[in-house]
């Protein structure tokens, strides 16, 4: 049980883990791991509640409907087994602000908070754009040797190098 | 292939759920729910990303190809083309790096108590995925422009799997093995 609460399992263990959950997923499932879509769908049920409108006849929700299936119900897994290793470990605590954002912005939560929110739309957009994100084309395509895996991974982090670069030693300060 | 499991809707429903669990168990233990190892490996300072994505490659397609070899699974590439998969790709990256999570580590970060994550990010992915959905009918032309499809590197070669998975991960071990010779 100790091994349980360790906080940092190495990461050859954590991906060997990450490869062999995958084959359960496609056996007893006929699922690869993926994340995005999930945001798809729960952003098209969040503007049915909101706009008290169906959303049906949209195009995109046609091809990916707005309802949980298996791959949302992964997701608020994930929420619930990371909630899960960090309360056994004692790593879990309410953090506004990520110690390296603060180590060289040193700003409070709010711009930490529009850089995200921000980021997030943009990353929403590039997931929805390139038709999965760094579990569904980074991991489960990847594995498949897909080839619009290996190109989209490959530019997610050629683009994610550049832009962190930009962000950490380009701008002055 | 299991296809009565496949096909019973409400046990999937758990399926997923406890596979997701167990993904974001690894996900929280690995270190990469947190930004700053994220971060790390785009500033190229911390290389757990790239250490638990090749080896989740390398042991995942080994089994997944056994078990298509033997008719356990079909595989589900997903299909690309240069206006889909390299405009969203440089697009994802921009995001990537400013947010500092994906979707698969958003969700973990928020479980293991990220507050940023959640009222930033979330919210900001469930924003991006409408705006894409309801500027999709505009795209839809432009999504195709050097349309390749599903194939697979294999295929492409039109060779068998196996001449390209044993190179493949002979490259991610030796990948593997450089990044920790030299310390990262």
């Amino acid at each position: 049980m100790e091994f349980f609460t360790l906080k940092i399992w190495s990461p050859y263990l954590v991906g060997a883990g990450i490869g062999v959950l995958s084959w359960f997923t496609f056996l007893l499932s006929n699922k690869p791991i993926g994340c995005s879509t999930a945001f798809a769908r729960t952003s098209g049920m969040l503007e049915q509640l909101i706009t008290g409108k169906s959303v049906t006849k949209k195009a995109y929700y046609k091809k990916f409907p707005a309802v949980i299936d298996w791959e949302w119900m992964f997701v608020a897994g994930i929420i619930i087994g990371a909630f899960l290793s960090a309360i056994l470990s004692g790593d879990f605590s309410l953090r506004l602000v990520p110690s390296l954002w603060m180590a060289r912005f040193s700003l409070s939560f709010l711009p930490r908070f529009f850089v995200a929110l921000s980021g997030g739309i943009i990353l929403g957009i590039g997931a929805r754009w390139a038709g999965g994100c760094t579990s569904g084309h980074g991991i489960s395509g990847t594995m498949q040797l897909a080839i619009s895996s290996w190109l989209a991974v490959i530019l997610f982090f050629i683009s994610g190098v550049l832009t962190a670069q930009f962000i950490y030693y380009g701008l002055g300060g | 292939m299991l296809k009565k499991l496949h096909s019973q809707k409400k046990t999937q429903l758990v399926l997923g759920l406890v596979m997701g669990i167990c993904f974001g168990f690894l996900l929280q233990k690995g270190g990469v729910a947190k930004y700053d190892v994220i971060m790390g490996q785009l500033l190229l300072k911390d290389f757990t990303v790239v250490k638990i994505m090749l080896s989740a490659i390398v042991v995942g397609m080994v089994g997944i190809y056994l078990m298509k070899a033997i008719g356990m699974v079909e595989l589900h590439p997903k299909s690309g083309s240069i206006g889909m998969t390299v405009v969203g790709g440089l697009i994802f990256g921009i995001g990537f790096a400013l947010l500092g999570y994906c979707p698969g580590t958003i969700s973990a970060a928020v479980g293991q108590g990220n507050l940023d994550a959640l009222f930033g990010g979330l919210t900001g992915i469930l924003i991006g995925s409408g705006i894409f959905a309801h500027f999709y009918p505009r795209l839809e032309k432009f999504l195709k422009v050097g349309w390749f499809g599903e194939i697979t590197i294999p295929e492409y070669l039109k060779v068998n799997h196996w001449v390209v998975i044993i190179p493949v991960c002979l490259l991610i071990i030796f990948l593997l093995y450089t990044i920790e010779s030299i310390g990262l």
